[in-house]
């Protein structure tokens, strides 16, 4: 007989996982991750491309189902239960998940409805004043720029409220206004308890938002530190080291 | 009703973003006419063999373009990863398969009842008799063909070979619901009636039930992969 072991991480973690593998054929392309991210904490994953930052946060997403390890999402196990998990996931990949012959509210109420979030039009006009679309509600989504598409699918995840916020890269396409808008969202979400994992190629535009940064090198965890004693620049230097040692 | 408005809102979704775009009504009617001047082609003005080929013809088309419309049904999802939307989306995921079928269902109603109306004109026949017990026929055959039609569409979706595997999976698993509708369509055509049919139409029935069901209770681990 034997005892279950807690591998859930730490009380206050919203996110943890442990052990993520992940491989197509014999290409590994996550080998062991371990993270834990906490309640009000904000996580940056750096790496190269093909570091394997888009599958970690696509697995952890229960997206994609790890070749080995565990994801656990406020204490459920989401590779076990991923449809528990998903209720306090949202997901910004590359990908928009905009229909583009609907509207921009009609988007918003699609997802909404689907999601079983609240569909009424002043919520939904709300979330969309809140990316500064409301302008443009009435609008197909065929007609925007990149910029006003990837600030819609940020209003699809201000509807949804989840716990944990995965972000694939979510400053790129935006102007300046956008990741102002976008720093200052991600900033309440963290003061509100939420835990936020973002990948990001960038030390400058939404960098501030990190608590603590992680570093991948081909599918490996070289380093997980806090941000703060180091400053970015410090962050920026060991990055560098990370992936001159990884080549 | 949370159920009902999640399948609700994909069948609006898929209306709506049709009726805009009306990119697979206007192939499935090019394609439509396309068969007819085949057909009309090939028999000539051979009464005789016309009236036998009849409902053969007739299902042979909503079977091709309904292919053609099937085959499309996801192509959508695929467009900006909303697919990674649906999967990533709480709750029973058979109201997603629930509100596709009902969509396929419809466009492809619309479309077979121009085509009749057009197999009508082309061919000089007269159909008004046909008409109510053809109104029985035509959703009992369509909702069976759309039920899998939309379970192979998505298992589909994402193969490279797509365009040959969907076809190929999707027209054996048919030959309960074509047997069934052209039996039917030929006795409704013959003006004689569905009385000497009910055990046809009752097979078209119990596929339909068996295919919803089958798609309803697959879909959710279909779409997981």
């Amino acid at each position: 007989m034997t005892a279950d072991v807690d591998l859930s991480g730490p009380l206050d973690c919203l996110l943890s996982a442990r052990g993520l593998r992940k491989a197509y054929g014999r290409h590994l392309v996550l080998d062991g991750i371990d993270l834990d991210v906490r309640r009000g904490e904000g996580v940056a994953v750096l790496g190269a491309n093909g570091a394997g930052k888009t599958t970690l946060l696509r697995v952890v997403a229960t997206l994609v189902r790890p070749t080995g390890g565990r994801v656990f999402v406020a204490g459920t196990d989401a590779t076990r239960d991923p449809e528990s998990a998903r209720r306090q996931l949202g997901f910004l990949g590359h990908g928009s998940w905009l229909y583009e012959d609907l509207t921009a509210l009609e988007n918003l109420r699609f997802w909404a409805t689907l999601g079983g979030h609240t569909s009424k039009a002043s919520a939904l006009r709300g979330a969309l004043g809140a990316v500064d679309l409301d302008r443009w509600s009435e609008e197909r989504v065929r007609t925007f720029s990149a910029g006003m598409r990837r600030r819609l699918a940020l209003a699809r995840l201000v509807l949804a409220r989840p716990r944990v916020l995965l972000l694939d890269e979510p400053f790129t396409g935006l102007d300046q206004q956008g990741a102002k808008w976008l720093e200052e969202h991600l900033e309440g979400f963290k003061s509100e308890g939420g835990a936020l994992v973002m990948s990001t190629h960038s030390f400058g535009r939404g960098f501030g938002v990190a608590d603590r940064a992680v570093i991948l090198v081909d599918g490996r965890l070289a380093a997980d530190v806090a941000v703060a004693p180091l400053g970015v620049e410090g962050v920026r230097r060991l990055y560098d080291l990370a992936v001159e040692d990884g080549a | 009703m949370t159920y009902a408005r999640r399948a609700w809102i994909v069948l609006w979704k898929d209306a709506v973003t049709e009726r805009r775009a009306k990119a697979t009504l206007n192939a499935l009617l090019f394609f439509s006419l396309l068969l007819l001047f085949v057909f009309q082609f090939t028999l000539g003005g051979d009464r005789e063999r016309l009236v036998a080929a009849l409902p053969g013809l007739l299902w042979l088309s909503f079977v091709l373009t309904g292919l053609v419309g099937l085959g499309r049904a996801f192509l959508v999802e695929r467009e900006n990863d909303c697919w990674d939307g649906l999967l990533m989306t709480a709750g029973d995921k058979s109201a997603i398969y629930l509100g596709k079928v009902a969509g396929n269902v419809i466009l492809m109603l619309l479309v077979e009842i121009i085509l009749l109306v057009l197999f009508a004109v082309f061919f000089n026949v007269d159909i008004g008799q046909a008409l109510p017990p053809l109104a029985l026929i035509l959703p009992l055959g369509t909702v069976g063909f759309a039920a899998v039609g939309t379970l192979f569409a998505a298992m589909t979706a994402h193969v490279r070979a797509r365009e040959i595997l969907f076809p190929v999976l999707l027209l054996p698993v048919q030959i309960p619901v074509l047997l069934g509708a052209v039996k039917a369509t030929e006795a409704a055509l013959a003006g004689e009636g569905l009385g000497g049919v009910t055990h046809w139409l009752q097979l078209l029935g119990a596929a339909d039930v068996v295919y919803v069901v089958a798609g309803l209770l697959t879909f959710d681990a279909l779409l997981e992969g």
